[in-house]
């Protein structure tokens, strides 16, 4: 079972919970929700978060929201949880006319959507259970022609709350509809259990719902999956390509369990198309693995849906750290599917932090197990995030080229880099803001600039400012660099801030960068440069940027600081041609 | 199945449940000896229960026992 069960995560909050961060949240229920909010807590634990949380009386949501002196509005939670049950709904519906039976949904979602307007709770995330479906079958199958009838209320409340979360940013639905079809109903509730104590969900889906509701506040959090990393031979397709051949995998409707793999694929690709980085790490070689992408008619992946392909006599453990290395994303954003218990564990064990379920047996339980896992919950979607694929495709080929080079010097020469250097203007100006807001590790400074001060140094005759892009024969990647230079005095300049983004490290632009700075230094008729370090806990990188430049120290200057001489300057071997 | 075995079974779970580390029930035993046993716990230990011995108490029975020994009465009536 993937989830722990209830007693384990009751058993974490004995645990020492000081060293987590910790998140507000409040828990208001129209039925008993101590159970719940125990879970919660525990799947808290499990992800890494101290949720201290706030569980209202029960019974309470109305009045704790519409009391703005209640004990809901002092504390304050950053993520209200609301839980409003079918149960209570139905029970609602029974006592209803039949003309005031056709307005529940519609009722509730105004209920709704006053709390989401509710000014009182600006910059909350709103979390609302929609409704698992009751069938009361007071009028069968014919409830769907009924406007009255419990099963057109709740399916028209459950799709009016879809409408909401177009209208209110800050409503996220928690859903445990979905959650109720994949289980469902009879394992969802437990009538023996609701009636003693009013808890309408069964001990044993404790566990699911909490994962849920952590799957929303990580995802918001921004603690999210990006990658998917797949191996091939029987997770991609049935049989082993290097044995069986082209002919022999079992892919589609043809060769035995072959539609098992097909769907799972088609899967994959929908994913690709949301903007999940797939990824392929396979004991293979590599033209042989990517004989399917190319040439099997019933190949649902193609070998553009792949962002970064690894396939060769490494470990498994190696490939996803050069997948790793080549994406820069963290490993716990990263899936990774074998079939092989062997290689999971492997990969379980030498990479913290990234998920690696445990496959069942069968190739045809894979899709609805991984659907039951609800892998990818994200907080965010934009047709933006399709583009991704191609991003790290051209990374990828990079790497691989600079493999077939033992020499640097030739690599970097056969990349065709070319470089635009520019002063900030009002087309750059958000980009270089952004990057003195972002830049964390290639960043001597790290001084954060508003677009304001930008435009400020744009207009401002002493002050030298530099952007820089990069670009190759693979692509471009934009603006990389910024330089702000001040005079100190009359022979001196000041670099105020030097900073690159992470992308293009060690492809000489700091040499261009430099370069590029002495000449219009000269130009302008200085005879110094001096650079200072201000270390961060994230800038080591750059701890001996100057001095590996070639500036020598100050002594005695109470900061770490260069200067660099210009008279004698010899410019700097690198390979990128200025484009003016 | 004994009353004896039942009593070892309960033991485990009450244990197991409650995060003791021994419990001695008996026909007697009300939750006011036991501090962990709440109106709260007393809802996983039904559920442990009927797990443990494959069988579904009814809502009345799970309101009305006095003692343990009553639970007892309902498990050896389900079970046989």
């Amino acid at each position: 079972m993937p989830f722990s069960d209830f007693k384990t995560l009751k058993r974490l909050l004995k645990s020492d919970l000081s060293a987590l961060p910790v998140v507000k949240v409040s828990l208001l229920g129209d039925t008993a929700t101590q159970f719940l909010a125990t879970a919660i807590r525990g799947t808290g634990v499990e992800r890494g978060y101290h949720i201290d949380l706030y569980e209202a009386e029960y019974d309470q949501v109305e009045r704790q929201l519409l009391d703005p002196t209640s004990e809901f509005y002092e504390f304050n939670a950053d993520f209200i949880i609301l839980f409003q049950s079918t149960h209570k709904l139905g029970e609602n519906h029974a006592m209803l006319s039949s003309e005031q039976q056709t307005t529940l949904a519609e009722d509730r979602l105004n209920f709704v959507a006053s709390v989401c307007s509710n000014p009182a709770l600006e910059g909350k995330k709103i979390i609302y259970f929609n409704y698992p479906e009751i069938d009361d079958a007071v009028f069968g199958s014919y409830a769907n022609h009924v406007p009255q009838s419990l099963t057109w209320q709740v399916r028209r409340l459950n799709c009016g709350l879809m409408d909401l979360t177009q209208q209110y940013p800050n409503l996220f639905i928690c859903d445990i509809a979905a959650l109720q079809n994949k289980l469902g109903r009879d394992a969802m509730f437990a009538a023996n259990v609701y009636t003693s104590t009013e808890m309408v969900l069964s001990m044993d889906v404790l566990p699911n719902v909490a994962s849920r509701v952590m799957d929303i506040i990580c995802a918001v959090k921004g603690q999210f999956k990006k990658c998917l990393i797949l191996d091939l031979d029987n997770t991609v397709w049935g049989g082993v390509i290097g044995d069986d051949g082209l002919e022999g995998i079992q892919l589609g409707h043809g060769l035995g369990i072959g539609k098992a793999f097909t769907e799972f694929q088609m899967w994959v690709k929908k994913l690709k198309q949301r903007g999940i980085i797939i990824c392929v790490a396979s004991k293979n070689n590599e033209e042989t693995a990517k004989e399917p992408f190319e040439k099997h008619p019933d190949m649902v992946l193609k070998l553009d849906d792949i962002a970064v392909f690894q396939a060769n006599w490494e470990t498994k453990v190696d490939n996803i750290r050069t997948i790793q290395s080549i994406l820069n994303i963290s490993f716990d954003s990263m899936v990774f599917l074998d079939d092989n218990p062997f290689e999971r564990n492997i990969v379980r064990e030498n990479i913290k932090g990234i998920t690696v379920p445990e496959l069942p047996e069968d190739p045809a339980d894979y899709l609805e197990y991984l659907y039951g896992l609800n892998l990818f919950e994200t907080a965010s979607y934009s047709s933006a995030d399709k583009d991704r694929t191609k991003q790290y495709q051209v990374e990828a080929q990079r790497v691989s080229l600079s493999k077939t080079f033992t020499n640097e010097a030739d690599f970097l020469k056969s990349l065709d880099m070319v470089s635009v250097v520019s002063g900030f203007t009002k087309f750059n100006t958000p980009r270089v803001a952004q990057l003195t807001q972002r830049s964390n590790q290639f960043n001597l400074r790290t001084v954060r600039y508003t677009d304001a001060d930008i435009e400020s140094f744009a207009s401002d005759a002493e002050v030298i400012d530099l952007s820089f892009t990069l670009q190759d024969k693979f692509g471009d990647n934009g603006l990389i660099a910024v330089i702000i230079m001040k005079p100190q005095d009359k022979e001196t300049l000041f670099v105020d801030t030097w900073l690159m983004s992470c992308r293009v490290l060690k492809r000489g632009v700091e040499n261009f960068t430099l370069n590029t700075m002495v000449e219009i230094a000269k130009s302008k008729g200085y005879k110094r440069i001096i650079g200072e370090y201000l270390p961060t806990p994230k800038n080591g990188m750059v701890a001996l940027h100057y001095p590996e430049l070639g500036f020598t120290p100050i002594e005695g200057s109470p900061t770490a600081q260069w200067v660099l001489d210009l008279e004698n300057y010899q410019p700097r071997e690198c390979f990128i041609v200025a484009n003016e | 199945m004994e009353r004896s075995e039942i009593y070892e079974k309960l033991n485990e779970i009450f244990c197991d449940v409650l995060d003791l580390d021994e419990v001695h029930l008996t026909d007697a035993s009300v939750a006011d000896d036991i501090e962990e046993w709440d109106s709260l716990s007393h809802i996983q230990l039904i559920v442990a229960i009927e797990k443990a011995f494959g069988i579904k108490f009814t809502s009345l029975e799970i309101m009305k026992w006095n003692n343990v020994g009553e639970m007892v009465n309902s498990i050896i009536a389900k079970k046989q």
